[in-house]
């Protein structure tokens, strides 16, 4: 640890924070016992599936939904038109605190015009998927194809054609910051490298699809929706608000989530189909997307180009970096989160680990005829990070510095913070110098030098890459949603209750998708109460049940949620102490509690159970004299005041062959060295760093969602789609430094994208560093095999 | 075209079936949808993922890829029927412990095709596992902690004996 | 994704298979191992009026060692192919090419006779049978029909098997003991369909390409013999000269299609240079034996 950090009751020995347990979701998965949103069938259960645009802009001239409404099964029918007349309005998906944006109001389904290919253009209910898909096959649709904008580099173009005309021009955003004189750098520098990045489109393929189940109530005009979510209340707002039923009469419920990373933090219009459906037919309505409409309709993210310069001296001290952004989104911008906040992260965190004060970061973000974009998992970071460290990289080589000596030489001194960035934002209780050096550690870096070297006399081109990073987790309300406009919610909150029993209920707005949001709340509110695991039960993911929150993106559900349950479980704390000294006729600041019993502080003898307590507290309240009013639960809610985010760093070491003859890159290792503050479950953690890892390097090496140009999808499938599988990923080695944050008394900060935001960028400059002998140099992700025969010259 | 039905019968997870069924439902909507094993998952549906992947006749399959009325006779077992019998219980165990899951979406897969490494067990590297899995996805793990449940299994059968 | 309605007949027999086939003409589908064809039902990129699935039909599968050929059962299932010791022993081309192909529960339910009936280009066994010489057996109501591997690959999922004919058996003969076989593939991940690969049947003495095959697949629509290739190295001592003589040869017997994995030009030098290293091991492996 950098800093004294006082000892809290989570430092106890035998704390429950920090260490390794297993999750109870985990026993339900292994035995076919997860109940996922397509695993709920209600009686009288219909199917929704939707006929699509197949262009990638149309004119629609004409429907005709007669024959499909005839066929057996049907029971509705219903076009874009028609489910307007439902809705309250269309989106738009743009953020007041971003400066100018613009975005075409946009339908849940198209009416006169679809933009891309896969654009829900019909909605057909049956009683099975099967005879809905038959159905929707009888729908005709009569187009006009329009001219599509697919490539972003010409977007802006006089002569491009302009998908909303009534933008005026295909730019959704731009924005520059500006520090210090990049120019004056750049002309005083001894040098000066520049280079052009371009990443490929990518979507988040959670192993379950985008699933809905919703039931309405006409009696009690409750609207219930089982939706496999990340962010229940953001749903319930946004749903509610476009079909006109009111907030509180809406229950959105996420049972078990079959994987997200930040697909499903957002809204999509045949979700709102289905669930109009639902209202109309007053019958069970179910929308399960299949995978080659996850492919056409997910949000999809990372298509960028980045043209990049940094300026160093001789002795490899970086004096600026500057970037030029152009960010290709979809058709609109994506509603409630936008498009454009992956470009504005490229620009927050492009050379964040190094203490340069010169900085200069401009993006345009335009729209194109493709997928919508939007948040996926460690938004703006694997772009903005390959670019800072690739130019790192060629700066070093260009001073004839080792890349590791060269960020040792740059990185913020772990003893400066807090610091503002030469981006301009704040960064605290970060610790860079010390996780280089644990990775020069680990990697063995001297050892694996000279075996590199030994490999190259024998032909063997192997490479070692190094990338340091920041990660923005946990935004605050200062930033982006709060001050946005969005029904999306930055703080977080915990209830917490001690039932008769002397068990414990935590209800927490963090939800789980399979990080063990569950398990760490649990560990939490465990170790902070002083009982054991098994007398916590935690409930999250239910509108019904849970205090307001944001639920889970951007690294939050530990750093927000945690400190809401920790706080939330001291006042519960604090109450049982006071009942306590009442009964015990002790003062409560002489009380602990260990084990599910009140002890004395000296002896840590038993002076009576947590369920007395309860017994006494829920039914026995005679027992307690009148000014003893108390409810024996507790909510707290947390929010950051003044940072935008809490800001975690760390660095990725990566050891890769590259078979310079076919192109073919094998992972041979992986190290991560990461900061996440205090780790509450060390295995949850690393598991967190591992597969965000691995995330991360399938867009490094496979992924990209590949468009023809008349914007055709044309890998809309996963035989087409390359995900990471188990036969080419290495085992990776991850370890933590644990940098509490000042900002909460809990000390954690986010881990979940640590692994996805630098992985892409390591990986490529370990390949970078095997074919530079050759003179090659890959600035293009994925690093296919012809990317890498290319930079070799050898196609 | 009217929707042609067949009535099959056999034996899932021990006990015998008899339903009429579209011809063209395969068999892990039948498994779902018709008898409530949701175990299984549909993650693609067209042969690549192996969230589906059952047994039939002792031999894993992709669910998605076969259909209904080809198991007419068959032996199907999901991952409902091997938790019963207590096949894999160390298997479902190391899963655990070693956290070889986060969503658990893959992870009936998942087991179904590393038990096929444990029938027979012999000395496997990480590579023979890796290369065993490398049909079925898992967008959460990154794998590594997967191969290490599955690793820790068949050693610690191989040291029992 | 679900299936479009068709009907559904398990034939019980050979016959049975062969007379549906022929009555029910282009709307009659055979659903053999069903790893392809089932893909493609939930799809909807197909929609047959009658599968047929010949599942039951019992005398379409195994594998059996006569008189110097190897008769594999077209829905003999690739697990038994991968496992069996006739294979092994007497194919070990093929053996070695079965660790390519898809993934272990494909495996246990795919067949043989399905990939080659379906003939997709970047799969392996067409190459296979190609570079062993394979005769290819159809069945119709007609009567039987044998084709030469050479003969039966006519393009892009087009193959010399009529309509009404069914793929009923592989005959391929033993590789010689003198020979050495070696398979080659190139595809990004475990199990996936090769952007490029070779197999490579030979005869070796002394450093000297005696006989010769090598048939590329992944890269053209149909597995195609290298016969330039083959001319440039047949008869010659194997050296560095001789390997560039064959990797210049083959920009004239292959045409490779540009797909989503690479350009035409990307999978011509995979090519060359998967030549380079099937030549190489061959000669290994001739002097290993």
């Amino acid at each position: 640890m950098n800093k004294e950090t006082p000892l809290t009751l989570l430092d106890k020995p035998n704390s429950y924070v920090g260490r390794t347990l297993s999750r109870d979701a985990a026993k339900r998965a292994v035995a076919g016992r997860g109940r996922y949103t397509d695993d709920i069938m209600p009686a009288r259960t219909l199917h929704a599936a939707f006929v699509r645009s197949p262009y990638g802009h149309a004119k629609i001239l004409s429907i005709d939904v007669e024959a499909a409404k005839q066929q057996q099964g049907v029971a509705l029918v219903m076009t874009g038109a028609e489910l307007a007349e439902m809705c309250t309005g269309p989106w738009v998906g743009t953020l007041v605190c971003f400066d100018g944006m613009k975005s075409e109001p946009q339908h849940p389904m198209a009416i006169d015009r679809a933009c891309w290919q896969g654009e829900p253009v019909v909605m057909v209910v049956a009683t099975s998927r099967a005879e809905a898909e038959d159905a929707a096959e009888l729908v005709t649709v009569e187009y006009e194809e329009l001219p599509v904008v697919i490539d972003k580099e010409t977007a802006l173009d006089p002569g491009t054609p302009i998908i909303h005309p009534n933008l005026g021009d295909n730019l959704a955003f731009e924005k520059t910051i500006e520090t210090g004189d990049v120019e004056k750098a750049v002309a005083e520098a001894d040098i000066v490298i520049e280079d052009t990045f371009t990443f490929g489109r990518h979507t988040a393929v959670s192993l379950e699809p985008r699933a809905l189940l919703a039931e309405y109530d006409p009696g009690t005009e409750r609207l219930t929706i089982h939706t496999s979510s990340q962010c229940p209340h953001m749903i319930q707002a946004v749903f509610a608000r476009t079909l006109g039923v009111p907030e509180h009469n809406v229950r959105i419920v996420a049972p078990d989530v079959g994987g997200s990373f930040g697909l499903k933090i957002h809204t999509f219009g045949d979700e709102i189909a289905a669930t109009a459906a639902a209202i109309k037919l007053a019958r069970p309505v179910k929308f399960i997307a299949d995978r080659l409409e996850s492919f056409a309709t997910d949000i999809h993210a990372r298509e960028n180009r980045v043209k990049g310069r940094i300026a160093v001296t001789k002795e490899g001290i970086i004096t600026s970096m500057d970037i030029d952004v152009r960010s290709g989104a979809g058709a609109y911008s994506q509603y409630p989160r936008t498009s454009v906040f992956e470009a504005n992260q490229i620009l927050n965190i492009t050379g964040g680990p190094y203490a340069h004060e010169n900085y200069r970061a401009s993006t345009q973000v335009v729209y194109l005829n493709k997928v919508p974009t939007s948040q996926y998992r460690a938004v703006g970071h694997p772009i903005g990070n390959t670019v800072g460290e690739s130019l790192v990289d060629q700066a070093a080589a260009a001073c004839g510095i080792d890349p590791m000596e060269f960020r040792r030489r740059n990185v913020m001194r772990d003893d400066s913070y807090p610091r503002i960035s030469a981006a301009g934002i704040e960064m605290r209780d970060l610790s860079h110098q010390q996780c280089l050096e644990t990775l020069v550690d680990r990697m063995g870096y001297d050892a694996l030098l000279e075996e590199q070297a030994e490999y190259r006399k024998k032909g063997i081109q192997r490479g070692i890459g190094i990338a340091a990073f920041i990660k923005g987790t946990a935004p605050g309300p200062a930033g982006y949603y709060g001050a946005g406009g969005a029904p999306i919610s930055s703080q977080d909150s915990c209830t917490i209750k001690l039932e008769p029993s002397g068990g414990v209920i935590c209800m927490v707005g963090v939800t789980d998708q399979g990080q063990g949001v569950d398990t760490v709340m649990g560990q939490i509110a465990a170790a902070t109460l002083g009982i054991p695991m098994e007398s916590v039960r935690v409930i999250e993911g239910d509108t019904d049940a849970v205090p307001y929150g944001g639920g889970t993106y951007a690294s939050r559900a530990t750093a927000i949620g945690g400190e809401a349950t920790y706080q939330a479980a001291m006042m519960l704390r604090a109450e049982i102490l006071e009942i306590a000294g009442v009964l015990l006729q002790a003062e409560p600041d002489t009380l602990d509690i260990l084990d599910g019993h009140v002890v004395d502080k000296g002896d840590s003898a038993s002076r009576i159970s947590l369920a007395e307590i309860g017994r006494i507290g829920h039914f026995q309240v005679a027992e307690l004299p009148n000014h003893i009013q108390h409810t024996l639960s507790a909510t707290y809610r947390f929010r950051l005041k003044d940072a935008l985010y809490i800001f975690t760093n760390g660095i990725q070491g990566a050891y890769v062959e590259v078979d310079t003859d076919t192109g073919f890159i094998k992972l041979l290792n992986h190290w991560v060295i990461e900061d996440c503050g205090r780790v509450i479950n060390p295995q949850l953690a690393d598991e967190q760093v591992r597969g965000g890892c691995v995330q991360g390097l399938g867009g490094a090496l496979y992924e990209e969602c590949v468009y023809d140009s008349a914007g055709q999808l044309q890998n809309a499938t996963l035989a087409d789609y390359l995900v990471p599988m188990a036969g080419e990923m290495p085992d990776i080695e991850v370890a933590h430094i644990q940098t509490h944050t000042g900002v909460s008394e809990l000390g954690a900060k986010g881990v979940g994208e640590s692994g996805t935001g630098a992985a892409p960028a390591v990986v490529m400059n370990a390949v970078n560093d095997a074919i530079r002998p050759f003179g090659g140099k890959v600035t293009a992700q994925p690093m296919s095999p012809e990317t890498i025969l290319k930079a070799l010259g050898k196609v | 075209m009217s929707e042609a039905t067949l009535e099959i019968s056999l034996t899932v997870n021990g006990e015998q079936v008899t339903k009429t069924v579209p011809v063209r439902q395969h068999l892990v909507d039948f498994l779902r949808n018709e008898l409530g094993f949701t175990g299984s998952h549909l993650g693609c549906e067209h042969g690549v993922c192996g969230a589906c992947s059952v047994r039939v006749d002792d031999a894993v399959v992709r669910g998605c890829l076969m259909l209904a009325v080809q198991a007419d006779g068959a032996k199907v077992e999901t991952v409902e029927g091997l938790n019963e019998t207590g096949e894999i219980a160390d298997l479902q165990k190391n899963f655990v412990e070693r956290n070889a899951m986060q969503c658990g979406y893959c992870t009936p897969g998942m087991l179904i095709t590393a038990a096929e490494l444990l029938r027979e067990p012999k000395p496997v590297s990480r590579e023979e596992i890796r290369e065993h899995l490398s049909g079925n996805f898992c967008r959460c793990t990154g794998y590594h902690a997967i191969v290490d449940a599955v690793e820790t299994t068949i050693n610690t059968r191989l040291e029992e004996g | 994704m679900k299936a479009p309605k068709f009907n559904y007949i398990r034939a019980e027999s050979r016959q049975q298979a062969l007379e549906l086939l022929d009555q029910l003409g282009e709307d009659g589908r055979i659903l053999a191992g069903g790893q392809s064809l089932m893909p493609t039902l939930n799809m909807r990129l197909s929609q047959p009026g009658t599968l047929i699935d010949i599942n039951k039909v019992t005398d379409l599968s195994g594998i059996t060692l006569e008189d110097g050929i190897v008769r594999i059962g077209a829905m003999t299932r690739h697990v038994e192919v991968a496992n069996s010791p006739i294979i092994a022993e007497n194919l070990p081309l093929i053996a070695e090419a079965m660790q390519h192909v898809a993934h272990h529960a494909v495996r246990n339910r795919g067949t043989i006779g399905g990939s080659i009936a379906l003939a997709d280009p970047a799969a392996e066994m067409p190459a296979c049978v190609l570079a062993l010489g394979a005769t290819l057996v159809v069945e119709s109501i007609n009567g039987r029909r044998e084709i030469a591997a050479e003969d039966y690959f006519k393009g892009l999922y087009e193959t010399a098997r009529a309509a009404n004919e069914l793929l009923v058996e592989i005959l391929i003969p033993a590789e010689k003991s003198d020979n050495v076989s070696v398979f080659l593939e190139l595809a990004q991940r475990h199990g996936d369909f090769a952007m490029a690969g070779l197999a490579c049947v030979a005869r070796v003495s002394n450093k000297t390409f005696e006989e010769l095959r090598l048939v590329y697949f992944g890269s053209e629509d149909r597995p195609t013999l290298g016969a330039g290739a083959i001319a440039a190295v047949v008869g010659q001592t194997w050296s560095a000269e001789c390997k560039e003589a064959a990797a210049n040869a083959l920009a004239d017997d292959l045409d490779p299609m540009t797909n989503l994995q690479g350009s035409a030009a990307m999978k011509l030098h995979l090519q060359k240079v998967l030549t380079g290293r099937a030549l190489d091991a061959a000669i290994e492996r001739a002097e290993a034996v």
